[in-house]
């Protein structure tokens, strides 16, 4: 008897959302799904409209990650006007999103994964959130605040406000940085590198508990993307979350195709849409859908380079590069990734900050839309985010396409999915260990459902246990 | 010119009998809030913002076309006219679509401001959500009809300080709006200078600089006072 068994909400994720798992007749997982419940409907929205205010707008599509919308958005802007940017400017918006970076992650690591990985998988949901952590692991707890809070204060002193500062304009950014705000920044980095160093070196020691989860948790091959730079010398390739090129790399760590300017991103992916799901389904061309499955984030941003390019984080990300000998294949490792992309970003934005011109006041540059089409493509958090636009004569947006990091994700997590769910269902009926796990593997890609349905429609939220007629077997429903 | 005295608020204040209670209140230091009215151009009463009562008259009138009379005793600020005006600020938010957090004038609008002086956290009636358009197809300027309250600073400015009369109102009610030449396309009009002083003289993100990202339009009318007294001089 095929049963399907839904696990419905997935807890502390930003969004709604909900996953199936079916049974086949012999109790064992045949197919497994995480399904999106979202509608935000922004790129039929954005028609109409002024390009110069897609940075707002877009920005608006997240409440979570509103700084990477606005790289994406601005940089696409740059492209319409076809302007080469003042370095001054591609170097305060690298600082803002690094600084997004270090937010978002610190809120993906410490907020929301932490409980897991401190009380346990099978922990006692009662106390397995946040409260608990603050409770029984207070320094932690407050490490995790403090350098969320240190982010979110450069992004703020950056831009003016915390949520959807309009700094970053088409053309660069509309007004420089001053020395006292340099100041105080510089001033803020060394706690956040002390957070930064001590929380990796807990992690490495707590690592070898979840050789389980490191097994099962979305190990599988897959290709991976993401935006790289070459290093000084030309010969590596750098860890990059603002400007470069894109690149693939298989299972094997094979480079696919490298050095892609990103406006071409059309020529490798494209974009399926499947029934059950209001999540469109990218995927590498070459190897056609579903193979094409790929990943980005900051797994497979540390997976794509050879250095971070930070004395610090390069130590790091050797140590992390020595745990397997190919690309780090376990979507688990997302974490640890998170912890060194923090590290690299604190390490990035001194730097940044000390260089000759920070304060130079020449940050924008003026011109009218001198090209009908423009592509911005930048990493956020959650992996790479494309915007890509179109123009009328009169400079009116008359198409929008966006690819959101959970939508690159999108296969890549069913594969997880149903991997987890494999190893951990074994009798048809819903255990509390199981449940946790399917989520936490959703929970390692962090996926930000509300900005990656942008363009599709509202699902109803249930748990439900399927026979092979449809018939209903069970119901559980959380949260 | 007959000089006549009167009460505005319990103030005694004297006044040229062609003169506005708007004016005269203005003299006297007493604010009563306006939208349509701008200083330079002739007002039309059009919004309904500066309305105040006139002791004997149950009616509201509108401080910035009413002109003064002798022993005329005037209160601008009461509980029922506070009650009015965000009432018209009200169905000015509602008519049409204004999302401030994405408007270039977000911080530099005089709507907004207004919203919030009269402590405007939410509408009452429901939003009519017009699909309305956007003609940038002038060079520098563009138009977004989901920002404009009807104001007509921009048809009078035209008229009056530039001579181009570009601007007109077309359509009724909810169905009006500005429009530029024989309703065609702006960059299509014969009489337009690109001057900009419609532009400057809107009081929100309708009429914009195209290219402006959000809250970036900042209005410049420091030129209107001036050309309108030497257009006077001139007559
Ligand atoms: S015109 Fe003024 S009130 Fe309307 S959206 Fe723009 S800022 Fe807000
Ligand atoms: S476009 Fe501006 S100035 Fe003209 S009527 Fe509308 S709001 Fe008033
Ligand atoms: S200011 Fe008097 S009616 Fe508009």
């Amino acid at each position: 008897m095929a049963k399907q068994i839904i696990i419905d909400p997935v807890t502390r994720i930003e969004g709604h959302s909900k996953i199936t798992i079916k049974l086949d007749d012999m109790g064992a997982v045949q197919d497994a799904r995480f399904h999106v419940t979202q509608f935000r409907g922004f790129e039929k929205f954005c028609e109409g409209r002024p390009f110069s205010e897609m940075p707002s707008l877009t920005g608006r599509t997240c409440g979570i990650c509103p700084v990477s919308h606005l790289m994406a958005s601005a940089k696409a802007c740059d492209e319409i006007l076809a302007v080469e940017i003042p370095t001054t400017a591609v170097k305060l918006r690298s600082i803002m999103n690094l600084a997004q970076i270090i937010q978002s992650h610190a809120l993906s690591f410490f907020h929301l994964s932490s409980p897991d990985l401190l009380f346990g998988m099978d922990g006692d949901p009662a106390t397995r959130h946040i409260l608990g952590v603050v409770e029984k692991y207070p320094t932690l707890a407050v490490d995790g605040v403090m350098l969320r809070k240190i982010g979110q204060e450069i992004i703020e002193l950056l831009g003016g406000k915390r949520i959807h500062p309009a700094w970053v304009v088409p053309g660069g950014v509309s007004s420089p940085l001053t020395p006292a705000d340099r100041e105080i920044i510089l001033n803020k980095l060394p706690e956040a590198r002390a957070i930064c160093e001590r929380t990796l070196s807990w992690f490495k020691g707590v690592l070898d508990q979840f050789k389980d989860e490191v097994n099962t948790f979305g190990n599988f091959p897959s290709l991976f993307m993401s935006l790289v730079s070459p290093s000084e010398d030309g010969k590596l390739a750098k860890l990059e979350h603002y400007d470069g090129k894109l690149r693939f790399m298989d299972a094997d760590g094979k480079i696919v195709v490298d050095q892609i300017n990103p406006n071409r991103y059309m020529d490798y992916i494209d974009e399926a849409v499947e029934p059950d799901t209001y999540l469109k389904s990218p995927y590498f061309k070459q190897l056609g859908y579903p193979d094409g499955i790929y990943r980005v984030g900051p797994l497979a941003r540390l997976n794509l380079i050879d250095v971070c390019g930070t004395p610090k984080a390069d130590q790091e990300l050797s140590e992390f590069h020595a745990l397997s000998s190919g690309p780090n294949l376990s979507s688990f490792q997302q974490h640890y990734a998170r912890l060194i992309e923090m590290l690299y970003g604190v390490e990035r934005i001194e730097e940044l900050l000390n260089e000759a011109d920070i304060l130079d006041k020449r940050v924008r540059a003026f011109a009218k839309p001198n090209r009908s089409e423009g592509v911005g493509v930048s990493e956020a958090p959650r992996g790479t985010l494309m915007h890509h636009y179109k123009i009328d004569d009169n400079g009116l947006i008359t198409w929008v396409n966006m690819i959101i990091a959970t939508g690159h994700n999108n296969l890549a997590m069913n594969k997880s999915v149903k991997q987890v769910a494999q190893y951990y269902v074994k009798a048809s009926h819903l255990q509390q260990g199981m449940l946790n796990r399917v989520e936490a593997v959703i929970r390692t890609f962090d996926p930000c459902l509300s900005c990656s349905t942008h363009a599709m429609g509202q699902m109803p939220l249930l748990v439900q246990l399927l026979g092979p007629c449809g018939e209903l077997l069970d119901e559980v429903k959380r949260g | 010119m007959a000089v006549t005295t009167l009460k505005i608020d319990g103030k005694e204040v004297s006044a040229n009998e062609d003169e506005t209670i708007l004016d005269v209140a203005f003299q006297a230091g007493i604010k009563i809030p306006t939208l349509c009215h701008i200083e330079g151009l002739t007002d039309i009463g059009a919004c309904r913002m500066c309305i105040v009562e006139v002791a004997g008259s149950n009616k509201l009138q509108p401080a910035c076309t009413t002109k003064v009379k002798d022993g005329m005793e005037i209160t601008t600020q009461t509980a029922r006219l506070k009650k009015y005006r965000k009432m018209v600020l009200e169905m000015l938010f509602s008519e049409r679509n204004h999302v401030c957090a994405v408007c270039v004038s977000n911080g530099n609008c005089d709507l907004q401001t207004l919203a919030v002086e009269h402590d405007l956290t939410h509408v009452r009636m429901p939003y009519l959500y017009p699909k309305t358009e956007i003609d940038a197809s002038h060079e520098w300027f563009a138009l977004d009809q989901n920002r404009c309250v009807l104001c007509q600073r921009c048809v009078r400015v035209c008229d009056e300080i530039e001579g181009a009369h570009v601007w007109d109102v077309s359509g009724r009610g909810v169905q009006s709006r500005v429009i530029t030449g024989l309703n065609e396309p702006w960059a299509d009009s014969d009489t337009c200078t690109s001057c900009g002083k419609c532009v400057q003289v809107c009081p929100t993100g309708a009429l914009s600089n195209k290219g402006k990202a959000t809250g970036e339009m900042t209005k410049h009318r420091e030129f209107l006072p001036y050309l309108a007294q030497r257009r006077h001089d001139h007559k």
